[in-house]
């Protein structure tokens, strides 16, 4: 089981001391956020990705590069990375980068986005975002695991002979989570390919998204994957913890209060009964984030949210100690020994070498000498095989 | 805010459950004119289907005090606990009768904002009676300009008359005679089943959200047509863009 946290990287207004950090300020913070997940033995870091005010965080694959460089253990990842308005060829191309850099301490999440606008910044029909996202993908999936590539498509121009460079570390594609709260279709790309499904636990009421995970755990089992129990599925959430609960409440409340996104709905109480938030002492967070053990049956990914909301950097690197050193230590022993047999971890680039080479040596894809014209000789790599043409 | 469990409540024609009418009143007075025209409406509907043999309950869903629950599930997108009751009660309605008073020339801005925060396919083929009432006749259009339309969106079975009131009609007969006709109208859909039949035919037609609200929305991979264009593009396969999700 991973635990971790992730960021919408939102530039928010402290409501408490009023105070707006600037773009610069929220970029090492969130660096500095990321550094203490690692200290603390926090699995996963992950960012979102946005192209427009409050939010910096445009360029992913760049601050994790950073992250990877700065860590040791945690893996980077995104949430989400949008495969509707970015090219799934600079996907392939930024990611495998970033996975090399990062010693395949990277995954990343897809999703669809839901700023409105962000689709014809980019030259994309929103009204489409859903066949967009699952073309785009079907095409990334191919970019990772094919050394030349012939497509076509409904969206984007056609490819002939196109090697995305560089190939995956180890010829091991980045492991892929769709993300999606409301959409079968997501739901059922995932479960095709047997990648995972994250549903972001937040905003909705307790266990939503049950039948949507409920539908990919079935699908994954009927293309073949595995039983339902050994799908991979990853959870959203929305964490602040203080050593005593009423504390948590009182420090949460101004923030959560704040908040345009919370502040003018329900009450901070409602949230906290009959939605996944969890606000309380490690005790309760830890109990609560139990229940969604027990309602969505074992699952892989745990990543929480800690920064948003305009809470101060050190408010935010305490949530990330306390995750840390008092919540998530006691979630993984009551999540093991609770956990079915024969229900496996998420992915890693380890396990996935492991699963594609046994003990043999992974493939390392050197190219053919350039022909003069900037192109390979022949078929792209050494290796390749050569009835295909680069 | 508690989910309960997903189930199917939709009602199929050889339903031994008697038939229940839900009236939704966005009338705010006590006594409320609004409220006061859903309940005549219902006793008549109730009347004439227990005339033919079909015994049936009325419900009144009062949206006065759900208002401030109305305007928090448009801030945050999801509804509280007791207003998804409520939503889930017009779900399983047979048939409904909403009732709104007309302000500023237009419907109640609580009926509107009610009628936002359900699912598009909430209300499919569902029979609706349509009422309205207002301070002056000058507003009689406001059910047949406003309302229609918008159970049109909704893709309701809105009866063909419209029962509107001023306050002159209270005293007049012309006013026992029209819920009459509605109220006729209204129970003639619900005895024939027309909007179960139309359901049972073209529901996968209807734009959809995969577990909602809608008695017969789809819950589990069996509810699903994976052939769909968009789901074949799911599976790795090759369709152009279809009618987006």
């Amino acid at each position: 089981m991973q635990f971790g946290i992730f960021s919408v990287s939102d530039v928010t207004l402290d409501p408490v001391t009023g105070y707006t950090p600037s773009e610069a300020e929220r970029i090492d913070a969130i660096v500095r956020i990321a550094q203490r997940a690692d200290e603390v033995g926090l699995d996963v870091f992950a960012i979102g990705e946005h192209h427009n005010p409050p939010f910096f965080s445009s360029s992913p694959t760049t601050l994790l590069a950073h992250i990877a460089a700065l860590t040791k253990r945690i893996v980077a990842s995104t949430a989400v990375t949008l495969v509707t308005t970015n090219d799934p060829v600079k996907i392939a191309e930024d990611y495998a980068m970033l996975q090399h850099l990062a010693k395949g301490r990277l995954d990343l999440m897809l999703g669809r986005g839901n700023t409105v606008p962000v689709y014809p910044w980019f030259g994309q029909d929103i009204r489409q975002g859903l066949p967009l996202a699952l073309e785009n993908y079907n095409l990334l999936h191919r970019l990772w695991r094919e050394d030349v590539v012939d497509w076509e498509g409904s969206f984007r121009t056609p490819l002939q002979g196109f090697t995305s460079i560089p190939r995956p570390l180890d010829d091991v594609p980045p492991f892929v989570w769709h993300g999606a709260i409301r959409t079968p279709e997501i739901a059922e790309q995932a479960a095709y390919y047997g990648n995972g499904y994250f549903a972001n636990n937040i905003l909705a009421p307790n266990f939503h998204f049950r039948p949507l995970v409920e539908l990919y755990r079935q699908r994954f089992a009927h293309y073949g994957h595995g039983t339902p129990e050994q799908a991979i599925v990853g959870l959203g959430g929305h964490a602040f913890i203080a050593k005593r609960s009423q504390d948590a409440v009182k420090a949460f409340r101004p923030y959560f209060e704040g908040s345009p996104i919370y502040g003018k709905s329900y009450r901070l109480e409602d949230f906290m009964h009959g939605t996944p938030m969890s606000v309380g002492s490690p005790q309760e967070v830890i109990e609560k984030t139990l229940t969604f053990q027990e309602g969505f049956g074992d699952y892989q990914r745990q990543l929480w949210a800690v920064d948003a909301m305009g809470l101060p950097v050190e408010m935010a690197l305490e949530q990330v100690e306390l995750l840390g050193t008092e919540v998530v230590p006691v979630l993984r022993k009551e999540m093991e020994s609770r956990r079915a047999a024969g229900v496996p971890d998420a992915p890693t680039h380890a396990s996935l070498v492991k699963a594609k080479y046994g003990d043999a040596e992974p493939r390392q894809p050197r190219p053919n000498p350039n022909r003069g014209d900037n192109l390979t000789d022949g078929s792209p790599y050494q290796d390749s095989d050569p009835a295909i043409a680069a | 805010m508690t989910t309960t469990p997903p189930r199917h409540i939709g009602r199929a024609p050889s339903d031994p459950e008697p038939p229940v009418v839900v009236v939704v009143s966005a009338g705010t007075g006590n006594p409320s004119s609004t409220r006061m025209l859903g309940d005549r409406i219902a006793q008549k509907t109730l009347d004439l289907l227990r005339e033919s043999g079909m015994p049936a309950s009325a419900r009144v869903l009062e949206l006065g005090p759900f208002a401030v629950d109305i305007a928090r599930a448009t801030i945050a997108g999801f509804p509280g606990e007791q207003l998804q009751a409520a939503i889930e009660e017009l779900a399983a309605a047979d048939a409904l009768i909403a009732a709104t008073p007309v302000y500023k020339a237009g419907v109640s801005g609580l009926f509107k904002s009610f009628v936002d925060v359900l699912e598009n396919d909430l209300l499919v083929a569902k029979p609706v009676l349509l009422g309205a009432t207002a301070g002056s006749a000058r507003h009689a259009l406001v059910v047949d300009d406003q309302m229609r339309p918008l159970f049109a969106y909704l893709r309701a079975l809105a009866v063909p008359t419209s029962v509107f009131a001023a306050p002159e009609d209270w005293g007049a007969t012309e006013l026992g005679e029209r819920i009459e006709r509605a109220a006729t109208e209204l129970t003639a859909m619900l005895r024939a089943g027309v909007g179960e039949q139309i359901a049972d035919r073209a529901w996968s037609g209807y734009q959809h959200q995969f577990a909602g609200n809608a008695a017969r929305a789809e819950r589990t991979a069996a509810d699903l047509d994976f052939d769909s264009p968009l789901m074949r593009l799911a599976a790795g396969g090759r369709a152009g863009p279809g009618p987006a999700g």
